[in-house]
Parts: structure tokens; sequence; C-alpha cells
């Protein structure tokens, strides 16, 4: 990887006019940032509506099991796929800034950590993602 | 359009003797909640999506079998006032940092908050008194294993 970080801070060393990244600004740093936040403004609206549909578990069997059926529909099911995908993402990425926080050598390995977030978001989702398609378009047994 | 910013090296100014520094504990928060939550959620999805036919296999007869132990409960709980804080304190930031009318900011804040304490009590209200057998539910629709009314 070229420019492998070696200060958090930004450093003039190339000759491009374009100033070299930082832990925050351009490159991976800014881009887990944006999709840290974006992930997490859509769990925290999702976990809005979440505590409501489980909270009709105390109307009646009928109220949940209606709004159940809901979520069992192919376009909602594509939607639960996208959803447990940005929380996998926001997961692993929490750690790696927990650990640039705390671990004396994260900011340091930040950037190989970013890679390591993206492997392991990426073998979560092929994990994940054709089980749950497949529950959600194939009839139960 | 050019601000300046401290050194990131500056020292913090001390709060003044005797304060709590909110904002540390917030951030101390974000981080002890998320290293929790990243076992709750997990286990939460894996339980109800994963195992057996996932999603298709949720139901009332379901929830009512998971909470008739104090397990499931308690994870739910913790679950549900570790994500709902993490996640509003979270949305404080993203408000700070976007909304600049004072006035915007303050009912965006203020949302958030109502929001949370709302849910939280709804939510943990929900889980300790539920009752799969309860006598308000029609018959038609009572669990088998419920003694009849
Ligand atoms: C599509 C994915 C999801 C499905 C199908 C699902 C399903 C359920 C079900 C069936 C319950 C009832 C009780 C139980 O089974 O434990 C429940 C409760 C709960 N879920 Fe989820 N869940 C999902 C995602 C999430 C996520 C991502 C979070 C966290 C952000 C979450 C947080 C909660 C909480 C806090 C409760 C308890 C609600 C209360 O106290 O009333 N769930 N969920
Ligand atoms: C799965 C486990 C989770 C982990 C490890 C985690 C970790 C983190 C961390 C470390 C931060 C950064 C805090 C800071 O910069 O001070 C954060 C921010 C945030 N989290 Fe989570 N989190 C998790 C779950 C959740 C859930 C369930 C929600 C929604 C209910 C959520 C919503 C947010 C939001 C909105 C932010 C603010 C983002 C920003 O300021 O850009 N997170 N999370």
């Amino acid at each position: 990887m070229p420019n492998e970080a070696v200060s958090t801070l930004a450093t003039a060393r190339s000759s491009s006019k374009r100033p070299a990244g930082t832990l925050y600004r351009g490159n991976t740093g800014m881009w887990s940032w944006v999709l840290h936040r974006i992930t997490g403004v859509a769990i925290y609206f999702f976990l809005l509506v979440h505590v409501l549909d489980t909270a009709m578990i105390r109307v009646s069997p009928g109220a949940y099991d209606a709004v159940m059926s809901t979520y069992k529909n192919p376009l909602m099911g594509l939607g639960e796929t996208a959803l447990v995908i940005a929380i996998m993402f926001h997961a692993f990425n929490g750690l790696r800034i927990i650990l640039i926080d705390f671990w004396s050598k994260g900011a340091k390995y930040q950037r190989l950590m970013f890679w390591i977030v993206i492997a392991l978001w990426v073998i979560g989702t092929a994990g994940f993602a054709p089980i749950h398609l497949h529950n959600v378009f194939t009839e139960p047994h | 359009m050019s601000a300046i910013i401290d050194s990131p090296r500056q020292p913090q100014q001390r709060a003044s003797k005797g304060r709590v520094n909110w904002e540390k504990w917030g951030w101390i928060y974000m981080r002890a909640s998320g290293v929790l939550l990243i076992i709750l959620i997990f286990g939460h999805l894996f339980v109800n999506l994963v195992q057996g036919d996932g999603i298709k296999a949720i139901d009332f007869a379901f929830v009512a079998g998971k909470y008739a132990s104090p397990f499931w409960q308690v994870w739910d709980v913790v679950m549900l006032w570790l994500a709902m804080i993490h996640g509003s304190n979270g949305m404080r930031t993203i408000v700070n940092d976007y909304a600049s009318n004072p006035l915007v900011r303050r009912i965006l804040l203020g949302a958030l908050f109502v929001a949370a304490v709302v849910l939280i009590v709804l939510g943990t209200l929900v889980v300790f008194t539920f009752d799969p057998c309860s006598t308000l539910i029609p018959a038609d629709q009572a669990l088998s294993f419920c003694p009849a009314p």
C-alpha cells in the first residue's frame, strides 16, 4: 500500500499539490468515518421502529403476527439484509475506532485495520446474506 | 470558511473543580457500550435470523417462548438500554455537527431525548409485563398451552 500511515498528521512528502490524507481527511480514514456515520443513523432509525413493532406483543398475538408478516415479504427481506450488512460494518469499524483510541499501536495500524474491517465485512456478508435470502425467498419446511 | 482549530495536543481546559466531565463519560460510554453491543446484537441476530427458519419462524409464539426465560428478558432489556443510549448519544453528536441554527438544534436534541426516554420505558415495560396467557388476549388467538379461560 502506498503512503503507509506513519503519522496521523499531514505530511507533504509527495510532489503533488493535493495535500496528503491524514487520519481524518481523505482516503480510508475519512471514508470509514462517513460510512460509520451513515450506518449509525440507519440503525438508530430502525431501532425506533423496532421497539414499537416488538411492543405489539403487549397488544395481541394477531397484532404482532400482522407486523411480523410485513417483515417476511421479499422487499423487506432485502432491507433486513442491508440492515445487517450495515450493522456489521458499524460494529467492526467501531472496534477499529476503539483500538485506535486505546491500543498504543492503534493509530499506526489504522489503515491496515481498515482493510481488516473490510475483509471481515465481506466474509460476514458472504456468510449471512445467502442464509437470510434463502429464508426470505423459499417456503419454510 | 477557514476555521481555526486547536492543535491536537492542546491540553483540554480543566473542568472546574468538582464538576463532572460529561463529554468524557459520553466518549467512554460509546466505546464500552459498543463492545457489549457487538455480543448482544450479533447474538440477537443469530438466534432470530440465522438459526432454524430465521425470519419465517418469528411470530407471537416464538417471542413467548423466548420471554418465558429470564435470560432473554434480561438480554433484550440490557440491549435496549445500551443501544438506545448509544444511538441517541451518537445522533446528538451528529446534530451538534450539522444544526447550526440554535433553535433547530435545541428542538432536535429535545426530540432525541424524548424519543430515547419514551422508547426505553416502553420497551422495558413490554418485556417485563409480557404475559403470553393474558386474559385480555381473544380466545381464538390464545396459545395452545394456555389454560382455557
Ligand atoms: C431484521 C433484524 C431483526 C429481527 C428480525 C429482530 C427480531 C426481534 C424479535 C423477534 C424480538 C422479540 C424478542 C426477541 O426475540 O428477543 C426483538 C426484540 C428486540 N430487538 Fe430485534 N430484531 C432485529 C434486529 C435488531 C437490531 C439490529 C437491534 C439493535 C439495534 C435489535 C434490538 C432489539 C431490542 C432492544 C429488542 C427488545 C425490544 C423491547 O424491549 O421491547 N433488534 N427483535
Ligand atoms: C454493534 C456494536 C456497536 C459498536 C462496536 C459501535 C461503536 C461505535 C463507536 C466506537 C462510535 C464512535 C463514538 C465516538 O466517535 O465517540 C459509534 C458511534 C455511533 N454509533 Fe455505534 N456502535 C455499535 C452499535 C450501534 C447501534 C446499535 C446504533 C444505533 C442504535 C449505533 C449508532 C451510532 C451513532 C449514531 C454513532 C455516531 C456516529 C458519528 O458521530 O459519526 N451504534 N459507535
